[in-house]
């Protein structure tokens, strides 16, 4: 299966198409199954990939034929391949919460949740730094359609900032992309890496200019500190499932800071290596700072959660300032955790609230739940990994974070930070759980709906995924101990993926 | 002519930095637009300016970079499709919130008792 990279992009793209024709687009329940068979396709077709990048090495896949590095490749290595999984699981679970009733909110929900995975998958696997523009606005646009789904004031507003920040972020990304294809005269990622070395003096300071115009960019996505203030309101307002799948959307900007300022701008560079490290470090530190705040100051979950993504980012920023293969692997592990805990909160708290009455999911005295058992469970596991306590997914993450950094400063700052900020976790887990399970008055509201069996398989894939990220933890951390040496080695990541150019 | 190119484009940027940070979601959206321009200006002047150079090979001595070109057909379809849902969506806020301050809300000024309500004006 030579054509098998391409897939997780044009299996969402074709099942996207084929539900906006008419027989499909005027019948909820067949888009619904049509979703859910989407969604199967894509898992099974990147877990074959994964398997296939594990067993074989990098898949190249030159579209077109051209090949790289005049014409577009898609790259498909052992980091991609690992986010697409991840997005896929993701995605799948998702939908099977969705179809049970919360995609009805509004027309297109499922077409435009198809174009947003294929451009969460495209910006994963290309190996073209403007065909990553080109994704980065397909998944964009249906993130901002998506987002205002089921309508509202707060989601208009909410929606009002996230469209114009970036907007900006998108002119801002082409100027970017001007001044690198002016200065290096290539756009193939692998293609630029080798040749931002040769640069020096001017072009080399015209080049850096451009580089950290990306920087902004990406951290804009990845809500890093100065440009991370649209994220608790958009993702508290959204709907739960697409809030879920928008704990991915940090992450394709995380990804491409580790993809362009450790290939590209990596040690390799000459004048202009590793040129983002000095920013990302205290601005990690401070995003995490910022988000343990948030997460103190949070009055409901859907908040708390948004504020978790944040200090997620801010660790993951962390681990590409420190800047090393172990901190990269330890990068990759934390981000499948984060990612699929985090979706797991955004629809355990829409279940909640549901059954909250008019209290919905603020922490405040209000009547029980209707299943308070399996809710309690639920969201019990959930703190647990989040806060990152063993034996849980979070735990491993966190420590294998703890244990990348290198020199004593590094140490000094990470350590203490990484760990209030799981006190802090902890301290609001604590007290949210107390008071949404235990002090209630009243009894249950008649329109308390119960959560359908899918919604429960939904989440309860997320939440199972902790436990066995664990039970896994030495072949996944050999996976991501692999990738993240892959990315570190300019010979695998750069040279390897064009013929004929010798060092 | 670079320099006049390179004024031109500032010029256009710096207009729609300006814009782009007013409060009015009109003025925010012509902001976004000028930038936009600005945006496709600069690529296509990423690839070099000359005269005389045909972007097809044996067409004339020298030749120019079609590249450019074509990431600026490319950023011209997006950056058209996003300001017509940008515009869109403004006049959704418009008639979701009442008035067409990015907030939802208008700042009271400081020497303003009436505090205005957007849609009566």
């Amino acid at each position: 299966m030579q054509h098998l990279s391409i897939f997780p992009v044009l299996i969402p793209l074709l099942f996207g198409a084929i539900m906006l024709l008419p027989p499909i687009s005027r019948n909820i329940n067949y888009q619904r199954i049509a979703s859910v068979i989407g969604t199967l396709f894509m898992l099974m077709s990147t877990a074959t990939l994964l398997y296939k990048v594990n067993a074989e090495g990098v898949q190249l896949y030159a579209l077109g034929g051209w090949q790289a590095p005049f014409g577009i490749a898609l790259v498909a290595d052992r980091v991609s391949s690992l986010m697409v999984l991840l997005t896929s699981f993701m995605s799948f679970a998702i939908m099977l919460y969705a179809v049970s009733g919360q995609d009805k909110g509004g027309a297109y929900f499922h077409p435009l949740f198809m174009f947003q995975i294929m451009g969460i998958n495209g910006a994963f696997l290309t190996g073209d730094i403007f065909n990553l523009f080109v994704f980065f606005e397909v998944l964009l646009i249906a993130s901002y359609a998506l987002l205002i789904h089921a309508g509202g004031k707060q989601k208009t507003q909410a929606t009002l900032h996230y469209v114009i920040l970036n907007l900006v972020g998108s002119s801002f990304f082409l100027f970017g992309l001007g001044i690198l294809y002016g200065t290096l005269g290539t756009l193939n990622m692998a293609d630029m890496a080798i040749k931002v070395g040769q640069l020096q003096g001017e072009t080399a300071t015209l080049a850096k200019t451009g580089a950290l115009l990306l920087l902004v960019v990406f951290g804009l996505k990845a809500a890093m500190l100065p440009m991370h203030f649209w994220l608790p309101k958009t993702y508290a307002s959204a709907s739960a499932p697409v809030a879920a799948l928008f704990a991915i959307m940090t992450k394709v900007g995380i990804y491409s800071i580790f993809r362009v300022y450790t290939v590209i701008f990596g040690e390799h560079a000459g004048e202009l290596a590793n040129i983002a490290t000095p920013w990302l470090w205290p601005l990690a530190l401070l995003t995490i700072t910022i988000g343990s705040i948030g997460v103190f100051a949070s009055p409901g979950i859907k908040t708390l959660s948004a504020n978790l993504v944040i200090v997620s980012s801010g660790s993951l920023l962390a681990c590409a300032a420190i800047n090393s293969e172990e901190a990269t692997s330890a990068a990759l592990y934390y981000m499948v955790h984060s990612t699929l805990a985090s979706a797991a909160l955004f629809l355990l708290a829409d279940v909640m609230s549901r059954q909250r009455g008019k209290a919905e999911d603020r922490f405040v005295r209000s009547r029980p739940f209707a299943q308070p058992r399996l809710l309690g469970f639920a969201f019990a596991i959930l703190a647990l990994s989040l806060v990152g306590m063993p034996p849980l997914s979070g735990f491993v993450g966190k420590i294998m974070i703890l244990q990348a950094t290198q020199s004593s400063a590094q140490t000094m700052w990470v350590w203490p930070l990484i760990l209030l900020g799981s006190l802090a976790a902890l301290i609001i887990f604590s007290r949210a759980g107390t008071t949404l399970f235990w002090r209630h008055n009243g009894s249950v509201t008649a329109e308390a709906e119960p959560a359908k069996k899918l919604e429960i398989a939904g989440i309860a894939l997320l939440i199972l995924a902790s436990p066995l990220l664990v039970l896994f933890g030495g072949d996944v951390s050999e996976y991501t101990q692999l990738a993240a040496s892959y990315l570190h080695d300019i010979q695998a990541s750069a040279y390897g993926l064009l013929p004929g150019v010798a060092q | 002519m670079e320099g006049l190119y390179a004024f031109c484009v500032g010029l256009l940027t710096a207009c729609g930095i300006f814009l782009a940070l007013r409060g009015r979601s009109f003025s925010v959206v012509i902001g976004l637009t000028l930038l936009s321009y600005a945006v496709n200006l600069f690529l296509f002047a990423s690839g070099r300016l000359k005269l005389n150079a045909a972007a097809v090979l044996g067409q004339s001595e020298q030749y120019s970079d079609p590249l450019p070109q074509a990431l600026v057909l490319t950023a011209i379809v997006i950056g058209f499709a996003m300001t017509a849902f940008v515009v869109i969506l403004a006049m959704r806020a418009r008639a979701d919130l009442g008035n067409d301050h990015v907030d939802g809300t208008l700042p009271s000024l400081p020497n303003d008792t009436q505090q205005k309500t957007g849609g009566n004006q």
